[in-house]
């Protein structure tokens, strides 16, 4: 088998055992909780009053055949990795009778819309301005990098609370958390396009900024290291040109960065999440919280699972451009990398 | 050697920032001895000169509760720090001076955990264990952090345990206890020291998040606790900012401040990282 080949086996492979690794945690660790979780749930209901006695004995009952309470663990494992690669992750607890896969479908987009465009971009931007501080040194340095650290250190939820006290509060210039005004409902209407943006704006800057930070840190200690390579003394003496050896640099400085980028997504997913509870953004974030807040199992496990399906995807995209792009695992006459 | 850290400008910012703040948190809960969980006047009461950063949501005294919850995040930065350096670094000697089968399996656990999303098991871990005391949530973060240094450290022992030094000691019949305690770890502690100080930071930051998400340590405030309530409490929507703005701005400080300690530790020890 040619090199590369051999590279993306041996990574499906480990992809292969963490997805099992977390379908394994995402079945048993709900199932740690002292007592049975429907007794808690209907209990809380019944509080809530509301339904009569019957009612919530039809409820519990329906409980107990819906998370299959009634079976042996294996048995409910077995279920469980059926109607999951069925794609059915069950029933909402909190909000029955809709399917977890409603909510979660409904929470998707808006998750989406926020993620993919700041992980691209902000590795894009970030990227670039780490070489600039690491090439033109001096004050551009020490002011991208102090700027980087600072974006970069700062949590997420907290430069979202930072963005959103100046701008929707202080400075009354964006709305205040949502992704839609109340008045409007989703359409593909300008109108509600321009409402639906002027909603996107601070959560989207607010994650930019974070990745922008962290890659720009790593970019530019890569490509000081690199600048101090014994090639690029050797290629200066040979009299290449300097826009030339740049480029070289760069090219070799961007080798970890893609390593790094598939390493981040993971964080930048977890952090992304809590930015929206933030903004109270309609996304898998906020489905996450009320679940917790409501003991929602079915429907934390399905955005867990959800996180872990993508999270693991994307990273196993990464390794194959960094599969494409290394030389080293690209050519068959690599040195068995 | 201490002398010269302190003529590295970062250094000196980052450790004043950090000395200020591991001092308040140890002092400032002893100078008021009142109970920061009870009520001091209305809803989102403003500054004034008895209640410095006026009230939370449910009226208790923000100033207290910042005094008393900076000490808890800190706890539980620590804890998470301490469990999650001990861990990676256990697993990462072992894995690389004894190299081989076990090797190959600690290694390949360490990457499964680093490829699950770290913020996945945090929730799970949280969400089955329902009574979570803040050493327990400090042990949850640290269980779910310790990969990153495990690798970091490994790499490091398998490249020390080429040296003279190691193979004299094992001719001279140390055992492989005595010789990573005494041949490799001593060679490596700048790397566990740095290692140490972003989970540290990294344990903070876990609590606020976990605490947003609603699944911060139960029965005690903390900054994460004190930034959830007040989101919950719409403080930013009311304008009453000073009972967001602290905790945010606090962990912030905490975060930066160790990162910029950490990058200063480093520019220190890897001398290859300073500009030529």
């Amino acid at each position: 088998m040619n090199p590369f080949g051999r590279y993306l086996l041996n990574k499906l492979f480990w992809y292969l055992l963490a997805f099992v690794a977390a379908m394994a945690l995402n079945f048993f660790l709900p199932r740690l909780i002292p007592g049975n979780p429907v007794d808690a749930i209907v209990s809380q209901m019944a509080q809530g009053g509301g339904a009569s006695g019957e009612a919530m004995q039809r409820v519990y009952d329906t409980y107990i055949v819906e998370f299959g309470l009634d079976k042996s663990p294996l048995e409910q494992f077995i279920s469980y990795l059926g109607n999951l690669f069925r794609g059915d992750l069950g029933t909402s607890l909190g909000n029955y009778p809709t399917s977890v896969n409603s909510l979660i479908g409904a929470a998707l987009p808006w998750t989406l819309a926020l993620q993919l465009p700041t992980i691209l971009l902000g590795w894009i931007l970030g990227n670039i301005l780490g070489a600039l501080a690491a090439y033109k040194g001096g004050w551009v340095d020490r002011g991208a990098f102090l700027g980087s650290l600072a974006f970069s250190s700062i949590p997420y939820y907290g430069l979202a609370i930072l963005l959103l006290y100046t701008f929707a509060v202080a400075l009354p210039w964006f709305p205040t958390g949502g992704a839609y005004g109340f008045a409007s409902s989703p359409s593909w209407t300008w109108g509600f396009i321009a409402d639906a943006f002027r909603h996107y704006l601070l959560p989207f800057l607010s994650l930019l900024l974070v990745v922008i930070g962290g890659q720009a840190i790593g970019m530019r200690s890569m490509a000081i290291y690199e600048l101090g390579a014994d090639y690029v003394g050797y290629e200066r003496s040979l009299g290449l040109r300097e826009p030339r050896i740049v480029r070289g640099i760069f090219r070799n400085a961007m080798l970890p960065q893609i390593t790094g980028l598939a390493l981040s997504i993971g964080a930048l997913a977890g952090g992304a999440l809590i930015t929206e509870i933030v903004f109270s953004y309609p996304g898998l974030g906020t489905v996450l919280f009320d679940a917790i807040r409501q003991n929602d199992y079915p429907v934390i496990q399905g955005v867990t699972m959800l996180i872990t399906v993508a999270v693991l995807a994307a990273n196993f995209l990464v390794d194959l451009t960094y599969g494409l792009i290394d030389p080293r695992i690209r050519t068959a006459h690599g040195a068995g990398a | 050697m201490i002398r010269s850290l302190f003529g590295n400008g970062r250094f000196r910012l980052s450790f004043s920032l950090i000395a200020l703040i591991v001092v308040t948190a140890l002092v400032g809960p002893r100078l008021d001895d009142r109970n920061p969980l009870f009520a001091v006047g209305g809803r989102y009461d403003e500054p004034s000169s008895q209640i410095w950063l006026g009230t939370d949501a449910i009226g208790n005294d923000v100033f207290l509760q910042l005094m008393h919850g900076l000490g808890t995040s800190l706890y539980i930065g620590l804890v998470a720090g301490v469990v999650a350096t001990l861990i990676g670094v256990a697993i990462g000697t072992l894995s690389g001076y004894i190299g081989g089968l076990l090797d190959e399996i600690l290694m390949g656990f360490t990457n499964i955990l680093i490829t699950v999303p770290t913020i996945v098991i945090l929730v799970l871990l949280s969400v089955a264990l329902q009574n979570r005391s803040t050493l327990l949530l400090g042990v949850i973060i640290g269980v779910t952090s310790w990969p990153w240094t495990a690798r970091a450290v490994r790499a490091q022992t398998s490249s020390l345990k080429t040296r003279e030094h190691v193979d004299v000691a094992k001719l001279s019949g140390a055992g492989t206890f005595g010789v990573i305690m005494r041949e490799i770890l001593p060679y490596m502690m700048s790397y566990v020291v740095m290692a140490f100080v972003l989970q540290l930071s990294s344990g903070v930051l876990n609590e606020a998040g976990l605490s947003l998400l609603g699944l911060g340590p139960s029965q005690s405030i903390s900054l994460g606790k004190m930034l959830q309530s007040a989101l919950q409490g719409e403080a930013l929507r009311t304008g009453a900012y000073w009972a967001i703005l602290p905790q945010t701005i606090l962990l912030s400080v905490i975060a930066f401040s160790l990162l910029l300690l950490q990058s200063s530790l480093d520019e220190f020890f890897n001398p290859r990282l300073r500009r030529r």
